[in-house]
């Protein structure tokens, strides 16, 4: 009786080696939504006899691969503008340094954003999702090194002006930016720690000890939050139109998630707090 | 015994059957595939597994050892919901829209006629109608709004694209750079663009009110034929023709150093604008054909389908 629709699969799999169960897709109905692995095949509403509809969903990749083909890009194309390696500017200013500390600045951020990230992705995420189609890693990484380049591209030119309130607003950008960053990897590892290795079980994130998660009274995603923040303390920092043109598209992609999830919470919790908003305390 | 299904639909049947000891019987292609369960089934399950390839329900043959009436029922017993369409206030503010773009671009094909035959050549004819071109195309960006607002059951981001690329030529090639309105390539696709658009908007106009003329939709659906080709390659000549006085005087163009840190080279720009047509054009002109098919195979269908 408790045997489920992976068991399905499994056995699917075995007979079609092709399709490996990650790749299958098992429905109902050819409108329906897709069954899940766990659902316990006793509980279906069919009858004696239930018919099937499998679509491949093609390759799949695992979300740990993705992320991390994501933030190895960025972080290593900057680095090549960064170091002004030949092709990208005119010839004279190869392999020559910016004698603006802002633009140091920028690249130890940038590339402190990145392994951050990537440390992150090896150690402390608990990634729940299985895998996603194979042609999400070429729009993904596509986006995430194109908007680097640009980004780098001119931060590092030879031409870059620095902002226009000098010292004090790289200080603040830089300030916002650090704070940002500690509050975003202290929401991940709260999040972490909310879930035990292995368990599918949802839980309401609260805050903790640490006031970075204090954020929690008035945010769903604050993870979200502080990565839009860093980005903001970023292009405070550089004062860069690309960048702020990322951080744009960055927070408008978030904030679907970040609504995504909120909703989601919703409808799993009955007593979720009331004050939470999904990205944006008290706006959005 | 199992059948065998058309065009690379396959089945499998999974029959769970009660036994002493419990298990899961497989049968693959006549193979018999069993698979221990340390559980046993009350019910005696039988699970019919059809393949079908994305996500079309191929013609599905009754499996004689399974239970009748599973596998054709399922496919066709969902209904399509079908989604509710515009109010009566929207509809009759959508016929109205409509109404008012096929009487100007009508206006802009006269227009060009009586010029035509005012001048005897065709050079130059874009002056006549330049401003109900541009009040008329510019106008289209409404559609976007009502693909927003929902009443029109059309994707933002593809009408979107559409109309906005509309809008780039004749703002930002045609009228800012004066040199190309004297060109050909100029009433090459106003030509396109107004019997595409007046056959077009007659389309929606008449869908609306429920009485499509069978001409008007095989109209639609035929002259892009002809007329989209004929577009494109107008747009494209016309931009082609504009690149030399973008790069001489710098239009449109940010060049560093400057405090945003920001450059913008519209002269490339134009160029990669034309090379994306490489892709795009022949996608738009597939999907085309295939609309065609579906909605002229289906005489008695009269919904309105982009």
């Amino acid at each position: 009786p408790t045997a489920t629709v992976l068991d399905i699969k499994a056995l699917f799999h075995k007979s079609y080696p092709k399709w490996y169960p990650a790749r299958q897709s098992l429905r109902l109905d050819p409108k329906a939504k897709c069954l899940r692995d766990e659902e316990v095949l006793q509980t279906l509403p069919v009858g004696t006899t239930a018919s099937f509809y499998f679509s491949d969903l093609g390759p799949q990749l695992t979300w740990g691969t993705v992320f991390l083909s994501e933030c190895v890009g960025p972080l290593i194309i900057y680095l090549m503008f960064y170091f002004r390696l030949p092709f990208i500017y005119s010839p004279k200013y190869d392999f020559t340094t910016s004698k603006h500390w802002i633009v140091h600045l920028a690249c130890m951020c940038h590339s402190f954003h990145y392994i951050k990230r990537i440390l992150e992705t090896m150690f402390v995420h608990r990634i729940s999702h299985g895998t996603m189609p194979l042609r999400n890693i070429f729009k993904n990484c596509g986006y995430y090194w194109c908007t680097a380049a640009w980004m780098a591209y001119y931060i590092n030119h030879p031409l870059y002006t620095p902002p226009y309130y000098g010292q004090q607003q790289v200080n603040t950008g830089l300030y916002i930016f650090l704070f940002c960053q500690v509050g975003n990897f202290s929401i991940h590892v709260a999040l972490r720690n909310l879930k035990l290795p292995g368990s599918k079980a949802k839980k309401i994130p609260y805050p903790t000890k640490n006031p970075f998660t204090w954020i929690f009274w008035l945010v769903s995603c604050p993870n979200y939050t502080y990565e839009v923040g860093s980005w903001i303390g970023f292009t405070v920092m550089t004062q860069c139109v690309p960048v702020a043109f990322f951080t744009l598209v960055a927070f408008i992609q978030m904030t679907v998630w970040a609504k995504g999830k909120h909703r989601g919470y919703l409808k799993e919790f009955r007593d979720y707090p009331t004050l939470r908003s999904s990205i944006l305390p008290f706006i959005l | 015994m199992l059948h065998r299904f058309l065009r690379g639909c396959l089945s499998y049947s999974v029959s769970k059957r009660r036994r002493k000891y419990g298990g899961v019987t497989a049968l693959v292609s006549g193979r018999h595939f069993r698979v221990w369960s340390p559980c046993s089934f009350p019910d005696s399950v039988n699970l019919t597994a059809t393949v079908v390839q994305d996500q079309t329900p191929l013609r599905v043959a009754v499996m004689s050892a399974a239970a009748p009436g599973t596998s054709k029922a399922a496919h066709s017993d969902v209904a399509p919901k079908r989604k509710k369409g515009p109010g009566a206030l929207a509809t009759a503010y959508l016929v109205i829209y409509n109404v008012v773009m096929t009487a100007g671009w009508l206006v802009i094909a006269v227009g060009l006629v009586r010029a035509y035959l005012a001048r005897g050549s065709y050079h130059g004819l874009y002056y006549s109608i330049e401003k109900p071109l541009k009040f008329f195309q510019t106008g289209a960006i409404l559609e976007i709004l009502h693909c927003a607002v929902g009443i029109v059951p059309s994707s933002v981001v593809l009408t979107g694209f559409q109309v906005m690329s509309r809008v780039f030529l004749t703002w930002a090639v045609t009228h800012s750079v004066r040199e190309v309105q004297s060109e050909d390539s100029v009433l090459l696709f106003v030509t396109a663009w107004t019997v595409t658009e007046i056959i077009r908007y007659s389309f929606y106009t008449f869908s609306l009110l429920n009485h499509l003329p069978f001409l008007i939709k095989w109209a639609r659906y035929t002259f892009f034929f002809v007329l989209y080709p004929m577009g494109v390659t107008g747009e494209l000549l016309t931009i082609y023709a504009a690149l030399p006085y973008v790069q001489k005087t710098g239009l449109y163009s940010v060049t560093l150093p400057n405090k945003y840190n920001f450059s913008f080279d519209y002269y490339t720009f134009l160029i990669l604008i034309m090379i994306s047509y490489i892709p795009l054009f022949p996608q738009l002109y597939f999907h085309m054909i295939r609309q065609r098919k579906k909605v002229l195979g289906h005489v008695e269908d009269y919904s309105k389908v982009e």
